[in-house]
């Protein structure tokens, strides 16, 4: 019997509708038909929250201010050069990197579901997966920006990829002025995870 | 005519809310549908692009009134059903669960970082050449639906429909998800960003020089030949 918060017969709607029990309860039967370990699910959200974020990425972005060389790489084929630093894996396997400047301002959207480079930023945040992202940042990429405070030259065009496809982006944000010398791990503070999708810019010294 | 989740253009959301950059999982079960989600996938009995079809057939009014992980649960629900895994009796609690014979295929703790980290690449050979180059200049089809099955799994939103963009790289072959996501193989074809002006996809473009950029695989583009 489906239950009343539901539109359909789909075969979620036999499960309890509160959610967090509606989870349990597959969790449960699908441990007790020797499908999943709980312990393997433990050890997949340590993975996300402890070991694979937006660092990764913070680093990457440092690299690629500090070392022309490397930065030419990653701009050719960043699948290659991010995984040689260890960042490669599920949700990134195809990788390109795309850099702003002074006449173009990247930002990056899956408008069908939530794509996102999971090796380099980790899990995408609750705005990047909300509606209200992903059906105006295509649009009006400008008031989405204006959502998070940031406001750009009217000389500034602003390029927004809608991940279609396995590709997945990084943007590489603008390089702070007043950072000359600064190491990696300096760099890296300065590089948000929103700076690194395009609703941000990077961090002032 | 789409589908609930192609929402991209859409009118009337309200503002994006930013979040703080530790917040990763808001809820404990947010994080358990997740973790469930990809220790189910490995059990091997479905694609990545027949799970994303499985969220987006989710009845609109269920779509819009679940929650992100909400919508993985009624996903994963219909995988598991569909494939037979579980039965509804099972779901109900009707009957007593089985051991499944797929048992010796569970993810075990020991194994998830090699699983995360070998991920699931799409990029395969094929047989059908590149018909365009960068900087040509193609339409999308006219229609944002899979050309095979109706209803089915396409990758080409309805915003892009119709219109006319330029290539801006190759990316190579890639499997093809409207065939993938329906048991007609990877059938692997070149794929395409395509740059479309603000203007090409919009009445009202917020900038006249702002840009869209889609991955586009070769099938979903025309060429064009009067430019």
């Amino acid at each position: 019997m489906p239950h009343d918060h539901s539109h359909s017969d789909d075969p979620h709607s036999l499960l309890p509708s509160d959610p967090a029990l509606r989870v349990k309860a597959l969790e449960s039967l699908l441990t007790r038909k020797g499908l999943v370990d709980p312990a393997a699910l433990d050890e997949i959200i340590d993975t996300y929250e402890n070991k694979i974020g937006p660092r990764n990425g913070a680093r990457v972005v440092a690299r690629a201010w500090s070392d022309p060389a490397f930065r030419t790489a990653l701009l050719k084929d960043a699948t290659a050069v991010v995984a040689e630093l260890g960042y490669y894996g599920r949700q990134g396997e195809h990788m390109v990197a795309v850099e702003n400047t002074d006449i173009q301002h990247n930002m990056v959207v899956c408008t069908l579901c939530s794509c996102y480079p999971w090796p380099l930023l980790g899990i995408p945040p609750g705005w990047y997966k909300s509606d209200a992202y992903r059906a105006r940042v295509v649009r009006e990429p400008r008031k989405v920006l204006a959502d998070f405070g940031v406001t750009l030259p009217s000389e500034t065009s602003v390029r927004v990829w809608d991940s279609t496809a396995e590709m997945r982006y990084l943007v590489i944000p603008q390089r702070p002025s007043g950072t000359d010398g600064w190491d990696e791990e300096a760099l890296m503070n300065l590089v948000s995870r929103d700076s690194m999708i395009g609703t941000a810019l990077a961090g002032t010294p | 005519m789409s589908r609930v989740h192609d929402m991209g253009g859409r009118f009337g959301d309200g503002p994006v809310v930013p979040e703080r950059e530790d917040e990763i999982f808001h809820e404990d079960w947010h994080a358990r549908a997740l973790a469930l989600t990809l220790a189910s996938g490995t059990l091997g009995q479905w694609n990545l692009d027949v799970s994303r079809h499985a969220r987006e057939r989710l009845a609109p009014m269920d779509y819009s009134a679940f929650s992100y992980y909400e919508k993985w649960m009624g996903g994963l629900a219909t995988l598991l059903v569909d494939t037979g895994v579980v039965t509804r009796e099972e779901l109900t609690g009707k009957s007593e669960p089985q051991q499944s014979p797929l048992a010796e295929r569970c993810l075990k703790p020991e194994n998830v970082a090699a699983v995360l980290a070998k991920g699931g690449p799409v990029d395969r050979p094929s047989n059908i050449a590149p018909a365009f180059a960068t900087g040509d200049i193609v339409r999308v089809k006219p229609h944002a639906e899979n050309e095979t099955v109706s209803g089915g799994h396409t990758r080409l939103p309805s915003y892009a429909a119709g219109a006319k963009g330029r290539i801006l790289r190759l990316h190579g072959s890639h499997v093809l998800p409207d065939s993938n996501a329906h048991g007609g193989g990877e059938s692997p074809e070149p794929l395409y960003a395509v740059v479309f002006e603000a203007s090409a996809l919009w009445a009202h473009a917020e900038h006249p020089r702002d840009e869209v950029v889609l991955d586009m695989w070769q099938s979903y583009l025309l060429p064009v030949s009067d430019v």
